[in-house]
């Protein structure tokens, strides 16, 4: 298997002498799956930000066989895109061609061809001249996802993609990510939903401060594994029951 | 037709019949095309107001032009272009390194800088030069100056074709572009540069006071009526071109200051706007009632 990217005791955080993260090994193959799964603050955000090259390693080794500016592409999880900007949908998801067009090239039929092409995946062709502020939550996380796929890369990280977004969007982004790694691309996500990592995600990267588990995601999503990433009283594995308060408390 | 064409006469004799309303409609018009679309893209960027603090940003430098050489064209741009750049760039690293909001900074950068240009102004010059630097002189534009606006927003519409995808993308989702490389600080700074420009050449003609306001009211009464950002940039043109030939008509037949008249032109057409205008305009908008029907209409 074709080696996209391997990474090598990793620590990383704003401070050395607390790291967020550290101890994090991992490669990654072409046309594999791997999901980032931890609590909030494990450092999957900040994890995907250093291997995007947002963020600088506090120690450790980042090695490419790509080159990253062309061929990584991110979805962040809360984007900063304004959504009042006078574009429409096409000409927004236009710009993920940016590596094809720069400042200067022409925009071509064959462009205009891949824009089309990657709206009818996404399901999202009858909402090509709705401007952006006319679109729903789960519309625009489609418009999103059209333009990081427009970039055609070979590493796509994406930061919580199904946070807020509806089922039917879920699972037309989960079909095209399959589709994605079919034809080579590695994908890289944080999920919280255990459920989408077991079922849709090759490996996983259970992380706490420190890599818990990496493998195969059946195998690592263990409940040991778990309890130790969320803690013996997580309420991932012990909800805690809702207890009537005594009255007298407000007697 | 008599009536017809007394109208027509009313509107366009002044211009046919005296050179310096003539050349003040050049100068003027040339201006708008440089400075509307560069308005358009502060509006859009919600720096509407970092404009008008940049207006007066420029000062100081004119001022020191004006001090050293006389009332020449040349020497106060080059000397405006640097002192607006100047301020510019000092709000910008002081905000970085204090990690301080750009628009104190600005705010404190640009009222120094004011202060300065003021004060070199009344040490030396009459009060007549004063007001030639705040409010311009529309209807004495000579040669040297029509050319340098005429040059000035030929550049900048050049200069903004160049960074046109780069600037709408910084506007649109600055952190996108910057994955990839640093294209979006470029189109950055050359905006600031373009910003800067197209107000120092807007002083010669309606002053440091006025010139914003042609830069800025088009785009915000455009917003009112066109949804893409091509039609707002050529609408936004149009439509401060018009309100110059429309003050300086106010101007010639009452008498009016010229620059102020062009500004207030255009304050009418933004209050109209924000009556009429088609998107979001207050009487356009949809009642309350309406709504609440059409939501009902769509649950069943």
């Amino acid at each position: 298997m074709t080696k996209v990217a391997a990474v090598t005791e990793l620590a990383l955080g704003y401070d050395p002498a607390q790291p967020i993260l550290s101890q994090v090994s991992f490669a990654l193959a072409k046309g594999q799956s791997l999901a980032l799964v931890g609590p909030n603050g494990a450092g999957k955000s900040t994890l995907l930000n250093v291997l995007r090259g947002a963020m600088k390693p506090l120690a450790g080794q980042l090695d490419y066989s790509l080159n990253p500016r062309r061929d990584i592409a991110y979805l962040p999880q809360a984007s900063m895109v304004d959504r009042s900007f006078p574009v429409n949908v096409r000409q927004f998801v236009s710009t993920g061609l940016w590596n094809q067009l720069g400042l200067w090239r022409g925009f071509r039929c064959s462009h205009r061809l891949q824009v089309n092409a990657v709206l009818e995946k996404l399901n999202i062709a009858d909402l090509a001249d709705s401007m952006l502020d006319q679109l729903s939550g789960g519309q625009f996380q489609r418009v999103l996802f059209a333009r990081t796929m427009l970039q055609q890369s070979k590493l796509m990280l994406l930061d919580e993609p199904f946070n807020g977004v509806d089922e039917a969007t879920v699972s037309l982004l989960l079909d095209e990510l399959a589709s994605l790694q079919r034809r080579g691309c590695t994908v890289v996500a944080a999920i919280h939903d255990l459920e989408i990592v077991r079922s849709h995600f090759e490996r996983c990267l259970l992380l706490s401060g420190e890599a818990i588990a990496l493998g195969p995601s059946r195998e690592v999503l263990v409940a040991d594994n778990i309890a130790q990433a969320w803690g013996e009283t997580s309420s991932h594995l012990k909800p805690v029951p809702i207890e009537k308060e005594p009255a007298s408390r407000y007697a | 037709m008599p009536e017809l064409f007394n109208l027509f006469s009313l509107l366009f004799d002044p211009f046919v019949e005296f050179q310096f309303m003539r050349r003040a409609l050049f100068g003027c018009a040339v201006l708008s095309l440089g400075a509307a679309p560069v308005g358009v893209f502060l509006m859009l960027r919600r720096m509407s107001l970092t404009g008008d603090a940049m207006a007066h940003a420029i000062l100081p430098g004119a001022a020191l032009a004006y001090l050293l050489y006389g009332l020449s064209a040349v020497a106060m741009t080059l000397g405006g272009l640097a002192a607006g750049l100047l301020v510019a760039l000092l709000a910008g690293a002081t905000a970085r390194q204090t990690n301080n909001s750009e628009d104190s900074t600005l705010a404190a950068f640009y009222l120094g800088s004011l202060a300065l240009g003021v004060l070199l102004i009344s040490a030396k010059g009459s009060n007549v030069d004063l007001l030639h630097v705040l409010f311009g002189t529309a209807l004495a534009l000579d040669n040297t100056a029509l050319t340098l606006l005429l040059v000035t927003s030929l550049a900048s519409l050049c200069l903004l074709t160049v960074v046109y995808r780069a600037l709408v993308l910084e506007c649109l989702d600055s952190e996108y572009l910057s994955s990839f490389g640093g294209m979006g600080k470029l189109a950055h700074f050359v905006f600031l540069v373009l910003v800067v420009a197209n107000l120092v050449a807007g002083f010669h003609a309606l002053g440091t006071l006025m010139a914003v306001g042609l830069m800025i009211l088009p785009a915000c009464i455009a917003r009112f009526w066109f949804k893409h950002l091509g039609s707002l940039l050529v609408a936004a043109t149009i439509i401060a071109a018009s309100a110059c030939w429309l003050g300086l008509l106010l101007s010639f037949y009452f008498g009016l200051a010229t620059s102020p008249s062009i500004v207030l032109a255009l304050a009418v057409g933004y209050v109209l706007s924000v009556l009429l205008g088609p998107l979001r305009g207050i009487l356009r908008r949809p009642s309350a009632a309406s709504l609440s029907n059409s939501n009902n209409r769509e649950v069943i």
